[in-house]
């Protein structure tokens, strides 16, 4: 299997972190602590505004996971693809009205028991320069 | 926390229209998540959940347990396996198995109609 876009690094994706997609989001994972939903609770407990939920990392991530995974040179078969696992490590709060700009990089490909690994790693800071997740998204392809 | 202890249990039912909710949201429109009709065709048992989704009980599960602030869940690993399928329980459970003074290390796993959906889940977590 090619494994030449190991180390490939992609243009950065800024995100702009709004309280109606935080509640959005919340809402559908279930998410019911008050200080997703009401500025006055968040700054109440010590945040800089609505909070968004560790997960959401999701969503102002995906605009930067995106191109890495239908990358011609990554060459992923999405025919064949799952979502094999998934790590998150959180530093600072992201809140309403933060910018957060994610770079992702292919971290590796290998080829493990007849199946493709592909692993992007991605880094998301907010507008001050402090890192607010570091991810690691693996997905495997069967029958390489 | 203390090592050995269970962190309390988070039952979900996810509706119908959950996975239409959760692509909505994160975005994640891929049809084998809204579309039954494609799924079964392609020889799913119908529209599935999203991994990401059940990887979002698990945190939910985890911060709860330290008091629920967004704050509290420092790291999650999960790994994926099998798949979730919506108007069906699902069973988030979890163990301590480390402590290291305001950080607690937790063994998580979630399931639906007895199989694993998420395995070797592990989370970090401030506990103050």
């Amino acid at each position: 299997m090619d494994a030449s876009a190991k180390g490939k690094r992609f243009p950065p994706f800024a995100y702009e972190i709004g309280k109606e997609k935080i509640r959005e989001f919340a809402h559908a994972v279930g998410e019911d602590n008050v200080v997703y939903f009401d500025r006055t609770a968040a700054k109440a407990a010590g945040l800089r505004d609505i909070p968004a939920p560790p997960m959401f990392a999701v969503v102002y991530s995906a605009g930067a996971v995106g191109p890495a995974l239908f990358d011609p040179e990554v060459g992923l078969d999405f025919a064949l693809m799952v979502h094999g696992g998934q790590e998150f490590v959180w530093g600072e709060p992201v809140c309403s009205g933060d910018t957060i700009t994610t770079v992702a990089e292919c971290k590796d490909i290998f080829e493990k028991d007849g199946k493709g690994f592909y692993v992007f790693e991605t880094v998301s800071t907010n507008q001050d320069g402090d890192e607010v997740v570091r991810a690691t998204w693996t997905n495997i392809v069967r029958g390489i | 926390m203390d090592v050995g202890d269970s962190i309390p249990e988070l039952r979900v039912t996810p509706d119908r229209f959950l996975p239409h909710r959760y692509a909505g949201a994160s975005g994640d429109f891929n049809p084998i998540h809204i579309d039954k009709e494609l799924a079964t065709q392609v020889g799913l048992p119908g529209n599935i959940l999203h991994g990401l989704y059940g990887m979002a009980l698990v945190a939910r599960a985890n911060a709860a347990a330290a008091g629920g602030d967004p704050r509290s869940l420092k790291r999650l690993s999960v790994q994926f396996r099998g798949m979730g399928l919506p108007e069906q329980e699902i069973v988030v459970s979890g163990t301590v198995i480390a402590v290291d003074g305001d950080s607690a290390t937790v063994d998580t796993v979630a399931e639906q109609s007895g199989k694993q959906i998420i395995k070797n889940a592990r989370a970090e977590l401030r506990t103050t």
